[in-house]
């Protein structure tokens, strides 16, 4: 039973590793609007490291701000986005981006001592504005409201796990890391405004 | 148990492995990425500065431990975009050569200063270090996953640097750790003899 598990394991290892496989690769997924939306944020580094940094920051503050985050962040998402499909913007400004990773990198690696309803206010005002964008994009783009639920379902289970498991960390250590993890992602935001600075 | 998830956390690995990424259509952003690790390793001179930092962080215990490793990516970041927004500064080469010696010397002599004075060290010599990076960064390169790329080896040296750091709580280890310091030291010696002869 182990040899045929082992050697069954081996194959898909060997399928998997065949690069022809993967050139036919386009951004969506294949499987429609909705799971184009789920693997938004794996394939977006812009949407995903700020949604990140406020899912740590709510878990910094606490269950009840984790809690509150959880419901605002997707629903201020949604709104934006609906918004963005019915009344899009003619371009894409680079700038808010980085600028939410500098701000919410900060205030994790500063461990700001937040209360509830401020981390509430800023998930909504991030929610509206990167949901807007999305959606300006998707309306672009000619996708419907599909993916953009995709991308709200996959954003609330990215909340509900970044913040759970930064309430859990009891050891000095873990919340250390945190706050590392807030440095970087601070630090990330301002190389990407260099970045958008360099472009103009 | 143990046996069967370390197999499938191993297969999960071979699955995420950036090699099937290379041939996607997305492939300059994957290049992106990788360009943004390679290049925080690709000097001698940056790599030495940033494993000292967290070989002093190591030295001085906490909260320097981790208050240096967070401070040198933020200011770093800070240079770098300083860098690629084009504002020149003097003397960069010269100045990441000295910083080799001055972190060197630290590690070397085990010196305690303030906390605030340790920090101040630190970003002043990071300053120097991201304005090099920002202003070598590869034009075409995808922005955001470049400076994922870049911070994530940045952090890494500095981990590599406090868990060698680890040492120091051995009489042997702390030696160890000087004579590292003195070699780094001698290494920004002659790093600074090159930026300048």
């Amino acid at each position: 039973m182990r040899a045929r598990i082992r050697g069954r394991d081996l194959a898909a290892l060997v399928v998997l590793l065949v690069p022809a496989a993967a050139q036919a690769h386009l951004v969506n997924s294949g499987l429609g609007p909705f799971y184009d939306g789920v693997s938004h944020f794996a394939l977006t580094p812009e949407d995903l490291l700020p949604a990140l940094a406020l899912a740590l920051l709510a878990g910094q503050r606490g269950a009840a701000a984790g809690r509150a985050t959880l419901f605002a962040l997707p629903g201020a998402w949604l709104v934006g986005g609906l918004a963005g499909l019915t009344w899009p913007s003619a371009s894409a400004a680079s700038w808010p981006g980085p600028v939410a990773l500098l701000l919410l990198g900060g205030l994790v690696a500063a461990e700001a001592r937040l209360r509830p309803v401020l981390v509430v206010g800023l998930a909504i005002g991030f929610g509206l504005l990167h949901g807007y964008l999305n959606g300006s994009v998707m309306a672009r783009a000619r996708l419907g409201a599909l993916g953009l639920a995709g991308i709200v379902a996959t954003l609330a289970v990215l909340v509900t796990l970044g913040a759970a498991l930064v309430v859990a960390i009891r050891a000095a250590w873990g919340r250390i890391a945190v706050r590392v993890a807030g440095s970087w992602i601070a630090a990330i935001g301002l190389l990407a405004l260099g970045w958008s600075l360099r472009r103009g | 148990m143990k046996r069967r998830v370390a197999a499938d956390l191993g297969f999960l690995f071979a699955a995420l492995w950036p090699a099937i990424a290379l041939a996607h259509a997305e492939q300059g952003r994957a290049e992106g990425l990788l360009a943004g690790l390679r290049h925080p390793v690709s000097g001698l001179d940056h790599v030495l500065a940033m494993v000292s930092v967290g070989l002093w962080g190591a030295q001085l215990g906490a909260p320097a431990i981790w208050l240096l490793p967070v401070t040198f990516p933020m200011v770093m970041a800070f240079g770098g975009m300083l860098g690629l927004a084009g504002v020149a500064l003097p003397g960069v080469e010269a100045a990441i050569a000295v910083s080799g010696i001055a972190l060197g010397l630290a590690v070397l002599t085990e010196w305690r200063p303030p906390l605030w004075v340790a920090a101040l060290i630190v970003g002043f010599f990071a300053v120097f270090h991201g304005h090099a990076h920002g202003a070598e960064l590869p034009p075409g390169a995808d922005g955001i996953l470049y400076s994922v790329g870049f911070v994530v080896a940045t952090g890494t040296l500095h981990a590599t640097g406090i868990g060698i750091g680890v040492v120091h709580r051995w009489t042997w280890g702390r030696v160890a750790l000087r004579a590292t310091g003195a070699a780094v030291a001698c290494a920004g010696a002659w790093f600074l003899w090159r930026a300048i002869a």
